[in-house]
């Protein structure tokens, strides 16, 4: 059978969470939390709930990101696990 | 019919397998920013499941087809069926805003612990507090 798109955004999804929790670079987790928030925005997009979807874009992937990478400006970047 | 089971129904399994990634970032992860994000994992994969939830399903010749946009369309007509069920998306659009400001205040907190204690690693700050 073919799978729908829905399929491949959830293996996209799944992977970059593990990633973002497994990388020791405290940027490259924050940047990669961001890129699972617009995946999980492409996502609700596609199920039919657009509201959610860019809500989701504007302060899931936006404010989220912002707010994350500014906290690392006064924190160390390297994380020991 | 396992496979059925699971073909039908993967976004459900999917975003448990989301939830436990999530509930391992927080438990198992010493680095407290790697918490809070974990935290977001899971906040994030509860979402999903409320709005796959909120998804209806319909057959047209033969065809498994996905409910659309809650706006009325005037070639679909107004059948609740054909469209997919607006609540759970109104309070997940509450749920996302009160999940930032969750993360703001969690990083008030963190930015707090660093200036006390000069590092973010869960071992170190409880060698420092008995100290």
């Amino acid at each position: 059978m073919i799978w729908q798109i829905d399929f491949y955004l959830l293996v996209i999804l799944i992977i970059t969470a593990v990633v973002a929790l497994e990388i020791r670079d405290l940027l490259a987790s924050v940047a990669l939390l961001t890129g699972y928030s617009f995946f999980m925005a492409l996502l609700f997009a596609q199920m039919g709930s657009v509201d959610v979807a860019f809500t989701e874009a504007a302060l899931g992937a936006g404010v989220t990101g912002v707010f994350l990478v500014c906290a690392l400006f006064f924190l160390e970047r390297r994380s020991a696990d | 019919m396992i496979l059925e089971a699971f073909t039908d129904r993967y976004v459900y399994f999917m975003t448990v397998a989301l939830l436990i990634i999530g509930l391992y970032g927080m438990l198992g992860k010493r680095n407290l920013l790697k918490k809070l994000i974990g935290m977001i994992v899971f906040q994030t994969a509860v979402f999903l499941f409320f709005i796959e939830g909120a998804t209806k399903f319909f057959i047209e010749n033969g065809t498994k087809l996905r409910g659309s946009v809650p706006v009325i369309d005037p070639q679909l007509g107004t059948d609740p069926a054909l469209y997919v069920n607006p609540l759970p998306h109104v309070l997940i659009l509450t749920a996302i805003v009160v999940s930032v400001a969750t993360t703001g205040v969690a990083l008030a907190l963190l930015l707090t612990i660093h200036r006390g204690y000069q590092s973010l690693d869960e071992k170190v700050i409880l060698e420092r507090m008995r100290q």
